[in-house]
């Protein structure tokens, strides 16, 4: 088990930056999530940490020790690949004792770790079988039997879901995080879906560009994103954000029309434009005075929950969520009141603006 | 599918087509430009060099029937002979002046005959020459050949598929400065034919002092560019996460190569094998030039030894060509699945 420290690290292939300096400290024992969408990089991070490519720049430490010029295999970090990347010649046990020969431990010594592994994986009855005699969720677990056999310093995941379908996507998702629960190492977590970082996540690293973004526990970044692009990607359905001025300190106007709505407006001044953003749940149907009228575009009934698309001249699709069933049709109008101390704001930069701010 | 089934499959069961007896045709006619100049070696291998030479040549191995009459020492060819009167009766030559023929009856020696040769039929019976086979393999030392083709071939494929298996994980896996480089040298070499290095390989053979010894024929082939290429672009096909697990398992460069890439390279060492069985086997021109000695000859160069300047022993020649064959046979036989899908696999044609 141990912590890690990224200090500036840059990658470049060629003449193409894709990681533009990136400073990280994870702490012994976090589940880290790396999210973000494809191409920002997440992956390459990965690979720079697990050693399978080297940096252009920059430091990586494992336990305040530098391991920058240190191969993958000397990094002693254990990695599930997208592809699992099982030897398709070994049976699952080989598959787990590959690891284990290489370090030079005794047999009886590997064939303790791999069945205590595979116990715990419920692998047993499969270890005399070849990956392709197994499914898709079997291979994952051999996958992460493999990792775990070795007691890495750290665990690194890179998309390990994504080849799973939606109903074992979620139970692994469960198994995993029981595992971090169980064995307590440090993870570092790769995807590009937001929910399964939301779940696993002690913190999420949310990178765009091969720039980190925000770093955070999950519900501060759901509740405080620092900017435009980590508002919209946490959260699904995603925050509706919408174009506004700001009217007076503490005052701003969503779009042409309507009527000045309250938010902190921090240092921007009158006539500033600026985006105000608000999650679907966080809308309140008005019974009276209304601060945007809406036209219902669709309705989407779940029994427990109901969501409405609507629009208004002049702004984007807007999300309502309400709960339970709200009897209201497609065209109806739909007046709307924004709860004030759920509203976000941000600068024209994209940037949070934050009460004092 | 049993072979019946097999043989009389159509495109629709139960009925005949013409496009299937126009495909048996076209099927027929390849085997029979197959399978043909086969089976006339073989047959013609059973022949006694005088069945050979004769004209017309016959199909099968017969030979003239020959008689043992009292009174004479060698025993004589019988032919079928019509009499001036008209009858027919088996008779054993006894001497042939000119067109005329001297016979006798085999069962009544003092008859005598005198027989126009036009009247003459030989009379054949089905006779295997199987002297063809044992002369040369006891008084030839063909087994000894036999056993230096065998030794040629299996230590040569094996020195070349790790030689080769080697360079090509080099070349596909293993990161270094100047892979490119290396990579268009080795695919270079392709464009040099080996009669162009003939004489330099001879002297640095020589140099060495390998000449008339087997390892002169092994080592100078040993690494193919063509098994490199071969193997290094199969290399390339394997995913890198597999390569890229396996160091993350803490694996060396050998053990990633040993434990990983080799055996999941498995079809297509399979495919350079049999190349190279099939190079080795019938390889004939270098060992001609390096081995000069009789004992150290292979098979292929003892085949030469039977294609004299005046005489050529055909009945030998030919019965050893088949014993020659049956090895690259066999590996045809017992590996054609593997060659089929190995070829298809690695794009190798």
């Amino acid at each position: 088990m141990a912590g890690l420290t990224l200090k500036s690290v840059r990658k470049a292939f060629g003449t193409v930056a894709v990681i533009h300096g990136i400073d990280l400290a994870i702490a012994d024992g976090e589940f880290i999530v790396f999210v973000g969408p494809s191409g920002c990089g997440k992956s390459t991070l990965l690979r720079i940490i697990a050693g399978l490519e080297d940096v252009s720049s920059g430091e990586i430490a494992i336990d305040a020790l530098d391991v920058t010029r240190l191969p993958a295999s000397d990094r002693g970090l254990a990695m599930v690949f997208q592809s699992y990347a099982l030897y398709p010649h070994m049976t699952v046990y080989q598959n787990m004792a590959f690891a284990l020969e290489n370090m030079g431990l005794a047999r009886a010594e590997i064939d303790a770790r791999v069945r205590r592994a595979a116990t715990m994986l419920r692998l047993t009855d499969y270890l005399a079988r070849k990956p392709k005699a197994l499914s898709g969720g079997q291979r994952q677990r051999v996958a992460i039997g493999r990792a775990i056999v070795r007691d890495p310093k750290i665990f690194l995941f890179d998309e390990p879901l994504s080849n799973l379908d939606a109903e074992l996507r979620v139970a692994t998702r469960k198994e995993l995080a029981a595992l971090h629960a169980e064995i307590g190492g440090t993870m570092i977590y790769v995807t590009h879906d937001q929910v399964e970082a939301m779940t696993m996540a002690d913190r999420i690293v949310v990178l765009r560009g091969g720039r980190i973004e925000q770093v955070g526990t999950p519900l501060e970044l759901y509740n405080r994103p620092d900017n435009l692009f980590v508002a919209g990607f946490i959260g699904s359905p995603r925050m509706n954000l919408l174009p506004a001025q700001v009217v007076s300190p503490g005052l701003a106007r969503i779009g042409e029309a309507g009527q000045p709505v309250k938010v902190a407006t921090g240092s921007l001044a009158a006539g500033a434009s600026a985006t105000v953003g608000v999650r679907p749940e966080h809308i309140a149907l008005a019974e009276g005075p209304a601060d945007l009228a809406l036209s219902i575009d669709l309705v989407e009934q779940l029994g427990g929950e109901t969501y409405f698309y609507a629009s208004a001249p002049g702004l984007p699709q807007i999300t309502v969520r309400q709960n339970g069933q709200v009897p209201r049709e497609r065209g109806e109008a739909l007046c709307v009141r924004f709860e004030p101390a759920h509203l976000h704001l941000f600068d024209a930069e994209g940037h949070a603006v934050r009460p004092g701010g | 599918m049993r072979p019946i089934q097999l043989l009389s499959a159509r495109h629709r069961a139960g009925r005949w087509h013409w496009t299937d007896i126009a495909a048996y045709a076209y099927l027929a006619l390849g085997v029979v430009l197959m399978f043909a100049p086969v089976v006339w070696l073989v047959l013609s291998s059973f022949k006694t060099q005088a069945s050979l030479l004769e004209f017309p040549p016959k199909l099968l191995p017969l030979s003239q029937q020959e008689v043992r009459v009292q009174g004479f020492p060698q025993p004589l060819p019988l032919f079928a002979a019509t009499l001036d009167n008209g009858e027919r009766r088996e008779l054993a030559q006894v001497r042939r002046i000119g067109l005329i023929a001297q016979m006798v009856d085999p069962a009544d020696p003092k008859q005598q005959y005198r027989v126009p040769t036009a009247r003459l039929v030989a009379v054949r019976h089905l006779s295997f020459a199987t002297s063809n086979y044992t002369e040369p393999l006891q008084k030839f030392a063909f087994t000894r050949y036999l056993w230096n083709s065998v030794f040629v071939t299996v230590i040569a494929t094996l020195i070349t598929l790790l030689i080769n298996s080697m360079a090509a994980y080099a070349l596909s896996i293993y990161e270094f400065r100047g892979k490119t480089i290396a990579m268009l040298i080795v695919i270079g070499t392709l464009m040099i034919p080996i009669t162009i290095i003939l004489v330099p390989v001879y002297l640095v053979v020589t140099k060495l002092g390998l000449v008339n010894s087997l390892w002169a024929v092994i080592l100078p082939g040993a690494a193919t560019p063509t098994g490199v290429f071969l193997l290094r672009q199969y290399m390339l096909t394997l995913p890198r996460d597999l390569i890229e697990a396996a160091r993350m398992d803490k694996a060396s460069e050998w053990q990633i190569y040993w434990r990983i890439v080799m055996p999941l390279a498995a079809p297509a060492l399979a495919v350079l094998a049999i190349f190279s069985v099939m190079w080795r086997w019938n390889e004939f021109l270098w060992p001609l030039a390096v081995l000069t000695r009789t004992e150290s000859f292979t098979l292929q160069i003892g085949l030469n030894a039977f294609q004299g300047e005046l005489q050529t022993q055909w009945n030998y020649l030919l019965a050893m060509t088949v014993v020659s064959l049956i090895p690259v046979a066999l590996v045809f036989v017992f590996l054609q699945r593997f060659i089929a899908t190995g070829i298809a696999n690695t794009g190798m044609k």
